[in-house]
């Protein structure tokens, strides 16, 4: 009998599909109460660092260069105080094959399909992760599928994403487009069980493990050059997989002084899922209005378990602005002569900051760059903005409203990063674990869990229960 | 108006969800349209422009829709000059190097 493909009866078949696409028992790690045994899940699906190394340099991911910024830094340096002003490095992840580190996790999530004897894999992105599958699923001869929410009800699509449906063909994948909307994981659903393809989530633990080597790697390059670990290392921070795998990766190189620090762009105002915003947007990833929903609640994604967790590994979130990335973005090709995606600058934008705090003799690393072209680049994003009916101007980037206008900074010294309150973030994962679980009482082991959540005291996680009205 | 022959590369678009039916947490001015779909493929049959027809896209699936493009083309460039990138160049190369000629 032929299967109801019914929005709603796809719904219902959610864990069975999933489960056919994976083949993860996440019911293994779940406790009693309210958490998972998130450790347990990451070292029994995930790979050895060494493992993951040799995977990855099999299918042409990995050993990126980590090249030191000598202008941005001397820029810097001009408007720090005296012997303030770190050294900048950054880590060129465009260098892997389909240019970003999401082919770390690609690369991972790939070899994990052909293991299991897939025939193909599925992945569901408008961003470098498409591309990512896309070129490893090419190496290794299994078919693909990239889901994308790529245009608004007109059929007019960002030029990021457009570009991002052109690689995924030219390396051979299938592109299934949406118009804006949530509901397309249940396409996505609906794929999956047609196929009996991989689900190459961004979000399992071989995704986020797959970054751990960046980490690593990073840590390796910086004392080897160096003599000592990196003092700070940025992030650019969407889903949190990038975060999550790089911190994992450093604290695994034993690099645990390093501070870690995630960046996002301020898209405040714009909502994700409106037709009439989709388009507003001048950078489509390491935003807020993926970020902010996924720092402080990981399990909205298109796993039970999602193995992103930035909050068990963020030291401080800094905030930057449309205008002062894509200033950056110009910074670094004409005073270095790298020409990179803009969304990858994020955590560039925010460094160039925070090494001006820092000493002179300190160093600070951005772990990533993405690759550009047509599309996928400032001046067709700045062309497109302006289509759009966003005013692009010089000004204080304080006064941005996304969607309405993009303000290059007047001066490089009006860039800033700005603190978002992790307190603030921590106190509202607590809430949506009272709201999402529906919680009355909590255990010692669900306080232990969160507390390991938010890398918080049990003060701070009991305080923030009892004034929820939580039992204890 | 296009037209495709059996064996074209084709692009065809679907309605998954029409508009009024869409998922509770979209927000208003989403709900007011149709959720689409473009998948692209060989066309299986002769069709002109808002036919219908099935292609056999590249991984072999098999997808029914309306016709809407042929040999797609990929409209993305490098987008119109932004003269503010080159006050941008200007400004910096001053602060950093002004002076040296
Ligand atoms: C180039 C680049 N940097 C950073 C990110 C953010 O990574 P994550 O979603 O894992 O936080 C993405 C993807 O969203 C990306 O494509």
């Amino acid at each position: 009998m032929a299967k109801d493909m019914s929005y709603e009866a796809l719904n219902a078949r959610k864990n069975e599909i999933m489960k056919a696409a994976m083949q993860i028992s996440y019911e293994d790690f779940e406790l009693a109460g309210i958490g998972f045994n998130y450790e347990k899940m990451m070292d029994e699906v995930g790979y050895s660092i060494e493992e993951m190394r040799k995977m990855q340099l099999e299918n042409a991911v990995g050993n990126t260069p980590l090249l030191e910024m000598r202008n941005l830094t001397a820029l810097a340096r001009k408007y720090a105080p005296a012997g303030k002003g770190a050294r900048i490095l950054v880590k060129d992840e465009a260098c892997n094959a389909s240019g970003s580190f999401k082919a770390r996790r690609a690369a991972i999530a790939v070899q994990q399909a052909k293991k299991l004897g897939y025939k193909g894999v599925i992945a569901a992105t408008s961003g470098n992760y498409g591309a990512a599958v896309a070129a490893q699923a090419a190496m290794n001869g299994l078919k693909c599928i990239v889901v994308q929410e790529c245009y608004d009800n007109d059929k007019i699509g960002q030029p990021e994403i457009l570009e991002k449906q052109r690689i995924c063909e030219a390396y051979g994948a299938e592109v299934v487009q949406l118009t804006v909307g949530p509901e397309l994981f249940t396409t996505f659903l609906g794929l999956l069980e047609e196929t009996g393809y991989f689900n190459a989530s961004l979000y399992t633990p071989f995704g986020i493990a797959g970054v751990e080597t960046l980490g690593y790697e990073l840590a390796e390059q910086c004392r080897q050059r160096y003599g000592k670990d990196p003092d700070v290392v940025v992030c650019t921070n969407a889903g949190g997989g990038n975060l999550t795998g790089t911190a994992r990766g450093l604290i695994k190189a034993d690099a645990t002084k390093t501070q870690v620090v995630g960046a996002s762009i301020d898209l405040k105002g714009l909502h994700m899922a409106s037709n009439g915003d989709f388009n507003k947007k001048s950078c489509t990833t390491g935003h807020t209005g993926f970020a902010i929903p996924f720092v402080t609640w990981p399990d909205r994604s298109d796993c039970p378990r999602n193995a992103a967790r930035t909050l068990r590994y963020m030291d401080r979130y800094v905030i930057v602005k449309q205008g002062e990335v894509f200033y950056i973005t110009q910074a670094l090709a004409v005073l270095e002569g790298y020409e990179r995606g803009p969304a990858g600058n994020t955590s560039l934008t925010a460094a160039f900051v925070l090494a001006q705090e820092m000493n002179e003799d300190e160093i600070i690393i951005v772990q990533e760059t993405e690759y550009t072209g047509a599309g996928k680049h400032t001046m067709p994003q700045l062309t497109f903005a302006k289509q759009n009916g966003v005013d692009v101007l010089f000004g204080d980037p304080d006064n941005e409203i996304p969607g309405k206008t993009l303000v290059f900074p007047e001066d490089p010294g009006m860039i800033k990063a700005r603190e978002y309150d992790l307190s603030k973030a921590k106190k509202s994962y607590i809430h949506n674990c009272v709201k999402n679980y529906d919680m009355a009482t909590a255990s010692e082991e669900d306080i232990n869990y969160i507390m390991d959540e938010i890398k918080e005291s049990r003060e701070f996680v009991l305080a923030e229960l009892k004034g929820a009205g939580i039992t204890i | 108006m296009i037209s495709a022959k059996k064996g074209d590369w084709v692009q065809v678009e679907n309605i998954v969800l029409p508009a009024g039916h869409r998922a509770p947490q979209v927000p208003e001015d989403t709900q007011k349209c149709d959720l689409k779909m473009w998948v692209k493929g060989e066309a299986l049959q002769d069709a002109k422009e808002d036919e219908e027809l099935e292609v056999k896209t590249t991984t072999g699936r098999i997808v029914k829709g309306r016709l809407v493009e042929v040999n797609s083309r990929y409209v993305h460039d490098y987008g119109e000059f932004q003269p503010e990138l080159l006050k941008i160049e200007h400004q910096l190369k001053e602060i950093l190097f002004g002076g040296e000629k």
